[in-house]
């Protein structure tokens, strides 16, 4: 069985079910939060989870492209640590501009990325135990800069952190958003129209069978743990927008928040299946979530815990039930 | 008439595994325009050959010139940009992905570096058409039948412009219509001036499309010859080395059976298998005919606890028996040898004799190892009897041909003595000479006193073994037919095609 149909006798393919499932669930958090809530039924709630959340939705791409190959990337929550890091010490210490600041940051972060990919796929060791290295080291690395948190007072970076653009009525959105934005397209593009994109699908669905058709998997695995790495980097430029400090406990247990978002998304961690739209959906359910136990008031963060817990036993099960269906 | 130049030419071509010499001086020349069959044993070297000529492996010594060029591939990818494609055994494609990229994935059309989707699906559906394939290629390709996977996997290799085209048993999941579809296809390249490596168990199609062929034995070349030239018989004493015994019927009556072993009694799963009843007695060999996907493997399943009945009863040696899970049914002394022995059955990376071993430990559970002594011992005795080779057995299950392998996992299931045996399609995909050697194991076994639901998709093998067969249609048993004289393939396949109605 490859589609599902619908009533009304619309087909639509089976791959795409995931993610609709994705879509129905915020929508429906969204219907439910409208009702209980006053106030919340609004663009500028949606918005806001944007808002909230445009580091984790960039590191949660990269996790995508890592996932898609059958991969897993340990190490995003300690690069993103590392990147507020250097870049909150650099503007500090010696007070270098954003401007070199920002591209230094994203040029250690894919050179993190690009090491660990080598490692995977030159020793053929499991990207588990060579991102979970890589997590140790970055982290380490945060330590050995400073241990307390460091503020960030550049000019330039705060005014462009407290920028808020317009959008019509009343809505407003952070400069991160719009970069989270861009990055989700030129990912999605990526993946769909490149041959990078199609060979990190083809790697994921088949390694052996991927190699033998003749695909560069060894520059696919390694490009694709790179991408991940850039995007922490990224990631944690946006947080110290949000934060605008750096510190070696930002962003403790990000890669799981990140693996989540994915997984919900739909993309299997198995490898080949999964699309980036997902993935935002992901990120938008985790956020959504926080927003409604904060509009629900008496609750305690932890329960955002417990939730995701909850909801990816549900995901995982359904894409079980479901890949059990379409491959008897 | 003159012969013309060779396409390809490999010569004193060597190869070692650790512990095997996998070959040992070959040469193999590829004439344009002909079908130049490989043949050999499992194990006399043919996929090895395939995988030094197409950059999977490097040779050892040897040298291989594609037309008067001296090449050395260092990939599969290498391989393929001079011209040489190939379509494994295995359908290797990625099932995630659409029929069209299977087909044209790294030499997508592309339009300012993105990838023009619709000038692929056009260019896929044109590549589909020359194999007269209609198919929706923007589906995934795990939505089609492993037939039709291998047609895509064909297409894809005669995209680029292919000079060699090699096909290591390309026919060995197809129907008999689908093999029709792929010989003319052949035919066509041929005329174009291709020139084709073909790989096959099946003798008559290597007589009704190879040209020449190149025989192996042990990794070492016996000669090539002209198709037309050599018999059937002589090929076959060539391939094995001596004179083969004739493959007679090795069970000729249904004998009379009165120990009841296994009785199925309305036993059924919703939406893999109608309801059946079928009695296995001691000693008795039970054939199961029917197409592909008409529930053989389903009935095997349920026998040995791998899937849960839906409902009905099974009684083994007349007390009621509740086979829920392969535990229970290996505890009342069923086997199962799996249709799929790499991904059900064996593990690659442990010797043979581990693997061996391994059912017979897990019955008895980790805390009471079984003895060094005592697995030397059986093993020894294992390897010999099924003639294992090489016959070493700390020697790696990967680095084996398919036919040992497929002992090995035999051997597995024997050494628990087990008074049910479950074989599915044992003999698929492996040479003439271990085909025997399996089926004189079965009819040994059965003298011995052991049942045996025997699977085949030949029914040559099914008639020559059984004392009863089973005809399967639609995932329903339809008939349950005692062997005798008067039970010939024509009858089976009426009775497959009526559904035992007539």
């Amino acid at each position: 069985m490859t589609t599902l149909s619908l009533g009304g006798g619309r087909v639509i393919p089976a791959k795409y079910v995931p993610v609709l499932v994705t879509a129905c669930l915020f929508a429906a958090m969204f219907v439910v939060g409208g009702i209980r809530y006053d106030g919340f039924a609004s663009g500028q709630v949606v918005l806001n989870v944007f808002i909230d959340n445009a580091f984790l939705l960039v590191v949660a791409v990269g996790m995508t492209f890592v996932i898609l190959t059958g991969g897993i990337d340990l190490s995003v929550g300690s690069v993103v640590a590392l990147s507020t890091m250097i870049s909150a010490t650099l503007m500090a210490g010696p007070g270098w501009p954003p401007y070199l600041v920002v591209p230094l940051v994203l040029l250690i972060g894919s050179g993190l990325g690009l090491v660990m990919g080598y490692l995977v796929h030159a020793f053929d060791i499991q990207p588990f135990i060579v991102t979970l290295a890589g997590m140790f080291l970055a982290r380490g690395l945060c330590y050995t800069i400073g241990t307390d948190s460091v503020p960030i007072e550049d000019p330039t970076f705060t005014a462009f952190a407290q920028t808020r653009i317009d959008l019509f009525a009343d809505l407003w959105i952070s400069p991160s958003v719009l970069i989270a934005a861009v990055v989700v397209l030129v990912a999605a593009y990526v993946l769909h129209y490149t041959r990078l994109g199609r060979a990190v699908y083809a790697t994921g669905g088949s390694e052996q069978s991927a190699l033998l058709m003749g695909l560069p998997v060894g520059r696919t695995k390694i490009a694709v743990y790179t991408i991940s790495g850039f995007c922490s980097a990224l990631g944690g430029v946006l947080l110290s927008f949000y934060m605008l400090s750096g510190y070696g406990l930002h962003a403790v247990g990000m890669e799981l928040d990140a693996i989540a978002a994915v997984v919900i998304g739909g993309t299997l961690l198995t490898g080949g299946t999964g699309f980036l739209l997902g993935t935002v959906l992901g990120v938008l359910v985790l956020g959504l979530i926080q927003t409604i136990l904060s509009f629900e008031g008496t609750l305690s963060s932890w329960w955002t815990k417990i939730f995701i817990g909850l909801l990816l036993f549900a995901f995982i099960l359904l894409q079980r039930l479901f890949s059990a269906r379409t491959r008897p | 008439m003159a012969v013309p130049a060779p396409i390809l030419r490999m010569s004193g071509i060597g190869k070692q595994f650790p512990g095997v010499h996998a070959l040992d001086g070959v040469d193999l020349r590829l004439l344009p325009g002909e079908v130049h069959a490989l043949m050999g044993e499992n194990g006399a070297g043919k996929s090895t050959l395939i995988k030094v000529l197409t950059g999977v492996h490097q040779a050892d010594e040897g040298a291989i010139e594609l037309a008067g060029q001296a090449v050395a591939f260092g990939s599969p990818l290498e391989a393929r940009q001079a011209g040489i494609s190939t379509v494994y055994q295995e359908v290797n494609l990625c099932t995630n992905l659409s029929v069209a990229e299977n087909i044209l994935i790294g030499r997508e059309p592309r339009r300012w570096g993105r990838i023009d989707w619709k000038r692929m699906r056009a260019r896929a559906r044109e590549l589909l058409a020359r194999l007269e394939l209609d198919l929706d290629v923007s589906a995934p390709l795990s939505s089609y039948s492993l037939a039709i996977q291998q047609m895509v996997a064909i297409a894809r290799a005669l995209d680029v412009e292919a000079r060699v085209l090699i096909l290591d048993e390309p026919t060995s999941s197809l129907d008999a219509d689908e093999v029709g579809q792929l010989f003319r296809v052949m035919r066509r390249l041929k005329e174009e001036g291709i020139a084709i490596l073909f790989v096959s168990h099946f003798l008559d199609q290597i007589y009704e499309i190879s040209d020449r062929m190149t025989i192996l034995r042990n990794g070492r070349l016996v000669g090539e010859y002209p198709t037309r030239e050599l018999s059937q018989v002589d090929l076959v004493a060539k391939m094995i080395g001596q004179e083969l015994a004739a493959l007679d019927r090795l069970h000729g009556e249904a004998a009379a059976f009165d120990r009841p072993l296994v009785e199925a009694r309305e036993l059924g799963r919703p939406g893999a298998i109608e309801p059946f009843t079928l009695t296995i007695h001691e000693g008795e060999v039970v054939g199961l005919a029917g197409l592909l996907g008409s529930g053989r493997t389903e009935i095997a399943r349920l026998l040995f606890g791998a899937d849960h009945a839906g409902g009905g009863q099974v009684a083994i040696g007349g007390a009621p028996a509740s086979l829920r899970t392969p535990r229970a049914a290996m505890s009342h002394k069923i086997a199962f040898c799996s249709e799929n022995r790499k991904a059900d059955g064996l593990i690659p990376d442990l010797t043979v004799r581990e693997n061996i071993i391994l059912a017979l430990q897990a019955t008895r559970g980790w805390t009471r190892p079984v003895p060094r002594e005592q697995q030397d011992e059986l093993v020894g005795k294992y390897v010999k009897a099924l003639r294992i080779s090489p016959p070493n057995p700390e020697h790696l299950v990967r680095d084996l041909s398919g036919g040992n392998q497929q002992k090995v996992l035999l051997a597995r299931w024997l050494i628990l003595e087990p008074r049910l045996l479950i074989l599915d399609e044992p003999t698929r995909g492996i040479d003439v000479g271990a085909k025997t050697e399996i089926q004189r194991l079965v009819a040994e076994l059965s003298d011995g006193g052991v049942a045996v639901l025997f699977i085949s998709a030949e029914l040559e093998e099914v008639l020559r073994l059984s004392h009863k067969v089973g005809v399967l249609r639609d995932r329903r048993l339809v008939a349950e037919l005692p062997n005798g004289p008067e039970l010939t393939t024509d009858v089976l396949m009426e009775t497959i095609a009526s559904g035992g109605r007539a």
